[in-house]
């Protein structure tokens, strides 16, 4: 390498982090140049997010080595990276900031922390440095604010200030766009390409919206698996073949064979959730599998959480079995025969401190008391055993603590609640996240089952070859609204990902 | 994005007890009965006329009136809610129920239900500003607590009511208490109605769905929300009840006074909390159960009556009793810690 390659040059070598069972960075070598705009893309799982936390300290152990100028850098904590100018914005920007704090004390957070600003704190002092970052912006912002009270785009701005007054040299913006308007895009976009420009600010950009990196990057880092596929200039270069590296390979057609569909159980017409879901219509029949397909913050978990009552609809209506019906609540949609496997599953899905027995019957509690309003423990048990057969859960016993399941069984749990509580409509929100491939595979034979058993099921993920392979049909999501619907013999993960980043129809 | 990769899918969750640390575990579960048995043997030998029938039964009649409160705050706890105004619930009930005697001659039962039921507004204010208002049970009970002390205060004009005592404006009184409620709070009722509150309870908590939905909002608020079940609902249900036991509590304590006292409820408040959590570790429930209060009640009650037998000033008993429970405290959660 040349004296000239390495100037202003910040570059990974070899980087491999391993995880218990997983190894989910393998000899990656990544590099960027000050000044620079670079695309990261992956689909979930590659390893682009945790690679970018290695580069900002948040793992203190790993293989490889990183450089910048020809020099290397030691980076094991947040502050080292810091220190050597690299700043991350991650998506969450909420817990980066200090909503109440002022706008210039979270800009000028770091330097406080670092010692930069000594002694006592005059507050027009940090102000003039916030306003500085900000004017720099061309952000109108009022300092004296509180962060609390910005609006999304803002608070991504005061980051990104508070990155400008630590004179970062590396700026690292993970999904940044995802909960930003059009409109605030392109303010985004602008700033980034001043601050590229003006201040020799290199930048990191991680998107899931393959179009919009054309629209702002020069080159493109592609990883799959946890490798480095390829980097090149994005010039010369489309969406489908970008598509094509992120994938690995090129997608021939699913053959499923559709099920065997009966009545509509559940029709959605033209569902509206202010500012998250936009006239959403969709219908799955008994005994059907319908995939919603949709990267993070599509709408999918909303799409699901308004099915089963616990998002406000403010327009649109929902017929089950063909008639209309309000579902206000959780506890109207379980009464209705709607089962939620929510995306959360530790949070939301189990009871992690309870026994499995009392995690299967917590639905329908009903069914297991007497006629004095007693619980029926036996009974409940007895129950609990059965679906644990029926669905081949893996316990030592029906007592044992939910917690102590593994993933995979922890979910088939969680289904096993509203096979119990005897739903029709069952929706599932990214099932197998967290559960390994055997897991999964079991968890598509449970879904299987309930097809035959003519439950209509809703199939949520970003994963999209497990949609291609459990499904019947695919509603895709972007930004709230269903933008395409296919059967599912039909379609590939290509033009299921293309219409997922925002592709248009008639291409 | 969502990069499964940073939740380590292998690994195991780590199980409640340590295995191969039996001795620690029976500590953990039956300590207090250990506790509780150290104390009898201890006060026992200093304590000449401890173990004496008519002393225990004295230690039963005392504890009653803290069990009950305790028992609805276990009530509240159990969907994770802490009352700190059950101290001022009783007193507020206490003062009703006495100046409807005193003040305007009601019956017995009419008395005790009205008493009950205005006392409730308590309860009703703590759901107001908890399960509708969001605010964090612990400040909107220590607000409502305020508020009710000053209420009770302001009904009884800042003074007792007993028999004979003119009213706030001057006006003589010919109320008497009647002699069947001061009864209520002798020897055999008192602990049998303190009993019932307890068995009762504990049939609800453990054998009834309702029980088991308040456990689960407890363990899980969300979890349960996305169940189906209606965790708002529950919630105001546990604080009426923990509202009315508080109120039951209170009536209790004005039968054995024979008066209306000011603040008479507020030194229920302390010892009703440590019964509580000291509980929530009997017979390794490891969550509030009406049992578990018992025992804890009776922890409490045992070493109060052994100190006064031992002499110790009653000045003193608070930095005791404080004591017993930031341990029974620090027990609770620094299990919660460990799993």
């Amino acid at each position: 390498m040349t004296q000239s390659d390495v100037t202003n040059r910040l570059e990974m070598r070899g980087i491999s982090i391993e995880f218990p069972g997983v190894k989910a960075l393998d000899e990656v070598d990544f590099s960027v140049r000050r000044g620079e705009i670079h695309a990261l893309v992956g689909a979930n799982g590659a390893g682009k997010s945790t690679l970018m936390k290695v580069l900002a300290g948040a793992y203190d152990s790993y293989d490889g080595t990183i450089w910048f100028d020809g020099v290397p850098l030691t980076i094991d904590s947040p502050a080292a990276a810091k220190r050597a100018g690299i700043e991350i914005v991650y998506q969450e920007v909420d817990t980066a900031l200090v909503g109440y704090l002022t706008v210039a004390e979270n800009i000028c957070l770091d330097v406080l922390t670092n010692g930069q600003l000594k002694g006592f704190i005059r507050r027009q002092r940090y102000e003039e440095i916030a306003e500085r970052a900000l004017r720099k912006l061309k952000a109108s912002i009022d300092v004296r604010q509180r962060v609390s009270e910005l609006r999304l785009a803002e608070k991504q701005l005061v980051l990104i200030a508070r990155a400008l007054v630590q004179e970062s040299r590396f700026l690292i913006l993970d999904e940044p766009t995802a909960p930003l308007s059009g409109r605030e895009t392109e303010q985004l976009f602008r700033i980034i390409r001043e601050l590229a420009e003006e201040e020799q600010l290199g930048v990191i950009f991680i998107s899931h919206r393959l179009q919009e990196l054309f629209e702002i990057c020069e080159s493109i880092s592609v990883m799959r698996d946890g490798k480095l596929v390829s980097r090149q200039l994005l010039a010369g270069q489309t969406k489908e073949t970008v598509v094509e590296q992120m994938l690995g390979r090129r997608l021939r057609q699913s053959k499923r064979e559709a099920r065997p569909a009966g009545a509509p159980s559940l029709e959605l017409d033209r569902i509206t959730v202010t500012g998250q879901l936009n006239q959403v219509s969709l219908t799955v029949r008994a005994g059907e599998v319908i995939g919603i397909a949709g990267l993070v913050g599509a709408g999918k978990t909303e799409l699901c959480k308004t099915i089963f009552g616990s998002l406000p609809v403010t327009a649109g209506s929902i017929r089950l079995h063909g008639e209309t019906r309000h579902v206000r609540s959780p506890y109207d949609a379980v009464r209705l025969g709607i089962g939620l496997v929510p995306e959360e599953r530790r949070k939301e899905g189990i009871l992690v401190a309870d026994p499995i027995d009392q995690n299967m019957t917590a639905a329908s509690l009903n069914q297991f008391v007497n006629r004095f309003g007693f619980l029926q423990k036996t009974k409940e048990r007895t129950a609990a055993k059965q679906i644990v057969q029926q669905l081949s859960i893996k316990v030592s016993s029906t007592e044992q603590r939910a917690a102590d399941l593994s993933g995979g069984n922890q979910q088939k749990v969680a289904i096993g609640k509203w096979l119990l509580a005897d739903a029709s409509v069952l929706v599932l929100d990214e099932p197998t996240k967290g559960v390994d491939v055997g897991a999964k595979a079991e968890i598509f034979q449970v879904i299987d089952q309930l097809a035959a058993e003519q439950k209509a099921v809703i199939y949520a993920s970003s994963e999209l070859d497990e949609l291609l392979a459990v499904t019947d049909r695919i509603y895709v999501m972007y930004d709230g609204k269903i933008v395409f619907e296919t059967t599912t013999a039909e379609t590939t993960e290509e033009q299921l990902l293309w219409y997922a980043t925002g592709g248009q129809q008639n291409e | 994005m969502n990069d499964v990769l940073h939740e380590p899918t292998a690994k195991p969750d780590t199980p409640r007890t340590a295995p191969g640390k039996p001795v620690l575990r029976f500590l953990n579960d039956w300590g207090i009965v250990l506790a509780i048995l150290a104390l009898i043997l201890f006060f026992a030998m200093t304590a000449p006329n401890f173990l004496q029938g008519t002393n225990l039964v004295n230690i039963l009649r005392s504890i009653s009136i803290v069990t009950i409160i305790a028992i609805g705050l276990t009530v509240s706890l159990t969907v994770n809610g802490f009352d700190l105004s059950v101290g001022s619930t009783a007193t507020f009930a206490s003062s009703l129920v006495v100046s409807f005697f005193v003040w305007y001659s009601l019956p017995l039962g009419v008395s005790i239900g009205l008493a009950l039921l205005i006392a409730l507004t308590v309860a009703l204010v703590n759901i107001l500003l908890i399960v509708k208002f969001k605010i964090p049970d612990l400040f909107a009970t220590l607000a409502t607590m305020f508020i009710f002390e000053g209420v009770a205060m302001t009904y009884t004009g800042g003074g007792s009511i007993s028999a004979g005592m003119p009213r706030l404006d001057g006006t003589p009184t010919v109320g008497l208490i009647p002699e069947s409620f001061l009864k209520i709070s002798q020897a055999p009722w008192i602990i049998l109605i303190m009993l019932v509150v307890v068995a009762v309870t504990h049939v609800f908590l453990n054998h009834t769905r309702h029980g088991r939905f308040l456990y689960i909002i407890g363990g899980n608020p969300e979890a349960a929300h996305l169940t189906g079940i209606r965790v708002n609902r529950y919630r105001a249900i546990a604080y009426l009840i923990a509202g009315l036991l508080a109120a039951v509590g209170g009536i209790l304590l004005a039968s054995q006074v024979g008066s209306s006292q000011i603040n008479a409820g507020s030194g229920y408040l302390m010892p009703a909390v440590a019964a509580a959590f000291i509980g929530s570790s009997f017979a390794g429930q490891g969550k509030p159960n009406a049992l578990g209060t018992l025992v804890g009640a009776c922890l409490v009650g045992i070493l109060e009556n052994g100190l006064v037998m031992l002499s110790v000033p009653y000045y003193s008993l608070n930095i005791i009793k404080g004591a017993v429970l930031a341990l029974a405290l620090a027990s609770t959660y620094y299990r919660f810690k460990k799993n």
